[in-house]
């Protein structure tokens, strides 16, 4: 049985843990509201120029001669997995679900014999990553310092995955994130984007639109498809940000209910130890008092 | 009939404008290119250079690159570099200036990156 001293002092610190977690769940609030925005904001850009590619697509009549990027090098042998996560922890379960997801996509991959290379970006999921996978990770991106990533950095991302790409350093590179569906849910998930995976494209194969190209269809695509790749990626990284601060939002709103909950349960034994403490000492003197 | 049709620019962090309009003169890839209501749909590219949105009020962007669908009398133009060019101030204009003619003295560069960089010179000295 704790002492009426350690339940105060227990209490005290529950107090001011949920004064944190409360704290960090208003920042986290208003952080997402401005990520939330950007995603949003972000959306068209990427949906419209998938729609252009995909209108390019249709107008190329030998795909033999189409370009690597959107078609593929024929082969999967090596794959490239990009795994974008956060820099800060306290947000539940969202780094680890990515990593979670990536790791049993990685088992996949070295299980049919193939060859995997990994990027990370974002210093969480390297640390989970780097204690089993440490020997594939063959670079590393962190934006600690930055507080708003702009599409400038993540270009860099997109044109490291470009080049490589050009050097057949590998055939299939997959994006994984956190997809923002609202506060509460996020989705982790898996993104072909080389080569461009159209899961549209049959759709829409009745609309026999003409277009009039300029200069034709395949300068087009040489130039618009590495900028698709970025565009991907800083998509990835809006819905990511937004993801990222939900999940922190909810989780330290769980924290702060749960310290309550203690402070609650702990005040409740603390007057019940204060109480018997009480009647005990009333028991003495009144037993005290009668054998005299 | 109205001769007015829509356009567009979308930028990836935000949708810059999009506003109805009677012309608009876009840098495209291989040459100036003038686009008037029910244009026949098409799909080009774009160098550096000046979109020119000519309405009651014209209004002018510099983008350096970005790629460019009409279709539906509806116009849109993909770029992650689109500037107001009344927001442009002098010193940054130089500065950017100066940072193209030190790449395009380089001797490494291929001749199409050759090409953007003279299109972007010529077009900020213009704006100055």
């Amino acid at each position: 049985m704790p002492s009426l001293d350690d339940l105060k002092k227990r209490i005290k610190s529950v107090k001011s843990t949920q004064k944190i977690t409360k704290a960090m769940k208003m920042v986290a609030a208003a952080k997402l509201r401005k990520a939330q925005e950007n995603a949003e904001k972000g959306r068209p850009y990427s949906e419209k120029m998938q729609n252009i590619i995909l209108n390019l697509t249709k107008s190329i009549e030998n795909p033999e001669n189409a370009p690597k990027l959107l078609v593929g090098t024929g082969q999967d042998k090596t794959y490239l997995c990009v795994v974008l996560t956060a820099d800060r922890g306290l947000c539940g379960g969202f780094n680890s679900n990515i990593c979670k997801l990536a790791k049993a996509n990685f088992k996949e991959i070295l299980g049919e014999g193939k060859n995997l290379k990994i990027i990370t970006v974002g210093s969480k999921g390297l640390d989970q990553i780097k204690r089993e996978y440490e020997k594939f990770i063959i670079k590393k991106f962190s934006f600690k310092e930055k507080k708003q990533v702009s599409y400038k950095e993540v270009d860099i991302i997109g044109n490291e995955i470009i080049s490589l790409f050009n050097k057949n350093e590998f055939d299939k590179c997959i994006l994984f994130y956190n997809n923002f569906k609202n506060v509460i849910t996020q989705i982790p998930q898996a993104q072909q984007i080389i080569p461009a995976e159209n899961k549209n494209a049959d759709l829409k194969k009745n609309d026999t639109l003409s277009y009039e190209f300029e200069p034709d269809e395949d300068e087009i695509l040489e130039d618009l498809l590495p900028k698709n790749i970025s565009t991907q990626v800083f998509k990835a990284f809006l819905e990511n940000a937004a993801s990222e601060q939900g999940s922190r939002m909810t989780a330290m709103d769980n924290a702060t209910r749960n310290a309550g909950d203690l402070v609650d349960k702990l005040t409740i034994n603390y007057n019940r130890s204060r109480q018997a403490s009480i009647t005990k000492e009333l028991i003495e003197i009144i037993s005290g008092a009668e054998s005299l | 009939m109205s001769d007015k049709f829509t356009v567009e620019i979308i930028s990836p962090i935000k949708s810059i404008i999009k506003s109805d309009t009677s012309e608009v003169v876009i840098p495209s890839y291989e040459g100036e290119m003038g686009i008037l209501k029910n244009h026949i749909p098409i799909i080009t590219f774009l160098r550096p250079g000046v979109i020119k949105i000519i309405n009651e009020i014209e209004r002018n962007y510099f983008v350096e690159d970005g790629t460019v669908e009409f279709i539906d009398d509806n116009l849109l133009i993909l770029t992650s570099t689109a500037k107001d060019v009344n927001k442009f101030d002098k010193t940054e204009i130089d500065e950017i200036i100066s940072e193209a003619e030190k790449k395009i003295g380089n001797s490494e560069i291929s001749d199409k990156e050759k090409y953007l960089l003279s299109y972007k010179i010529n077009t900020l000295k213009n704006l100055n």
